[in-house]
């Protein structure tokens, strides 16, 4: 299968000379979730965020529907952005809005200004907002406002925003390191469900190599700017983990 | 025998400075030839005022309405096209949201509203525009922008800038951005400045008048200089009887608000 995304020769420095992503080549499939571990400050969410151009990418370039994301400029860089779906660690929902608001924000990219302003989105929309609702299990929060809800509540609000846009691509920035251990395991079963059956691609940065192990088809191990391993998680050895975070001891235990 | 230790040191130049702040005050009463008669004196003018004040005369109380409705009018139209102005300026002025070569004229001009009282702005208007309500609400709509616009401005370089990336990471356009990831981040504090502004655009409505610019204030400066004290003390009762019904009807949206 061809993939969605091709990321060729990506480079990126805040300040030069000072690379934090030397040269990263990777193709991420059409389906499934690719999870992308390594130590904090490696740049996995500099890699993430340079994708949808929170961040913009130094050198190199980025393939998706055939054309080249890092070159995009105004309107046609928002309809690239349109398209990928992306989930925050602090969920980074506007507090302020209402739930149901807060999914529809997936959709500013698709309705015209006037419609979002008065809230008249079309009826499609807001039925599938109330789908999405009910499927990650929010069925009656729709009204609630965003900063009432709790950290697993917020960032299932945060899934189906993301969902709303119809992505091609779903970019997950840590979603669950702001959640507790249980959660975390709800949220991730949830988002692997969910993109699984709308068969959208999810690249995923996690800290948790157990649950990536556990959701991911595909680990992609970064440190200092580079991929170092890149391959099936039956395959991740102990050996990896050192190469990629360093040291020994806190293997053990 | 131990030395007596300080509990708690003497500072010479605290003293210093403080008997140097007595002796300018008693320098400068001296120069102005304020002493004991000439408070005397004082107390005695103050004393006959105050007897002519009362009992208050309401006679002319057509005057009177019709120049507090003047100065409400004044009031009122000012906040509104303050609020209106203040808006777009308060976004181009926050340094988070609007690129430097934006901000930083945007900024100035807050700064120039601000600078000068709204008793000289509205000199400044009567000289220009004439006399008349016209130059009152000018002159407050400017110190409406410049109050509102600055706080507006602050209060966005304060906002949570992941809710406006998450926004914008959905393709959203700008506009969309600002109506969803901005506004609903600031909107109450915009209320808040605004209702604030309304109170104290009251108050201000009712001196512009002595300047000419309209409202009650100019029926207040006529009746002292006619020399009618009990019509003037009947003014001031329903100067502060309005501020008074302002500040409830305020206290109230502010809690309905909340």
């Amino acid at each position: 299968m061809s993939p969605v995304l091709r990321i060729k020769g990506l480079e990126k420095s805040y300040t030069p000379g000072k690379p934090v992503l030397h040269g990263i080549d990777l193709d991420i499939g059409a389906t499934g979730m690719t999870a992308v571990i390594g130590p904090s400050g490696t740049g996995k969410s500099t890699l993430l965020r340079c994708i949808n151009r929170l961040v913009e990418p130094s050198a190199g370039a980025i393939l998706m529907e055939g054309q080249d994301l890092a070159a995009l400029r105004g309107r046609a860089l928002r309809l690239a952005r349109r398209r990928i779906g992306m989930v925050f660690q602090e969920y980074n929902l506007v507090e302020r809005l209402s739930v149901m608001e807060n999914v529809l924000t997936g959709r500013l990219g698709y309705v015209p200004l006037w419609r979002a302003w008065l809230r008249r989105y079309p009826e499609a929309d807001i039925e599938r907002a109330f789908t999405l609702l009910d499927a990650v299990g929010l069925p009656d929060q729709a009204t609630r406002r965003a900063d009432a809800l709790s950290g697993g509540q917020r960032q299932r609000v945060g899934i189906a925003r993301a969902l709303m846009q119809s992505p091609a691509l779903l970019l997950a920035d840590e979603p669950t390191s702001s959640l507790d251990p249980k959660t975390a395991v709800e949220v991730m079963e949830l988002m692997a469900r969910l993109t699984g059956e709308a068969g959208v691609p999810v690249i995923v940065n996690i800290h948790n190599v157990e649950l990536a192990k556990r959701f991911a088809l595909r680990i992609i191990g970064m440190s200092g700017g580079a991929v170092v391993f890149d391959g099936p998680p039956e395959a991740l050895e102990p050996s990896h983990l050192r190469q990629i975070y360093g040291g020994e001891n806190w293997l053990d235990g | 025998m131990a030395e007596r230790r300080t509990p708690f040191p003497r500072s010479w130049p605290t003293r210093i400075g403080f008997g140097l702040g007595l002796l300018y005050l008693a320098y400068a009463a001296a120069q102005l030839g304020i002493d004991g008669e000439r408070l005397l004196r004082g107390f005695g003018e103050g004393g006959r005022f105050l007897a002519r004040m009362v009992p208050p005369n309401f006679e002319r109380w057509e005057l009177l309405v019709e120049g507090l409705l003047e100065s409400l009018q004044i009031a009122v139209l000012s906040t509104l096209l303050g609020i209106l102005l203040s808006l777009p300026l308060g976004l181009m002025a926050a340094r988070n949201l609007a690129p430097v070569w934006l901000s930083t004229p945007v900024r100035g001009l807050i700064a120039i509203c601000r600078s000068l009282h709204y008793v000289i702005v509205a000199i400044l208007f009567v000289k220009a525009i004439g006399f008349g309500a016209l130059a009152g609400v000018a002159a407050l709509t400017i110190a409406s922008m410049g109050f509102i616009a600055k706080l507006f401005a602050e209060a966005i370089e304060e906002i949570n800038m992941k809710q406006v990336e998450a926004v914008r990471a959905s393709g959203a356009a700008p506009a969309a951005v600002l109506i969803y990831g901005v506004l609903p981040q600031v909107a109450s504090r915009f209320l808040g400045f605004s209702i604030y502004q309304l109170d104290s655009n009251l108050r201000n409505s009712t001196l512009v008048g002595i300047v000419g610019a309209g409202g009650i204030g100019g029926t207040l400066f006529a009746a002292f200089k006619r020399f009618d004290y009990d019509f003037v003390s009947a003014i001031l009762l329903c100067i502060i009887a309005l501020i008074f019904a302002a500040e409830l009807l305020a206290g109230r949206i502010r809690a309905a608000l909340r």
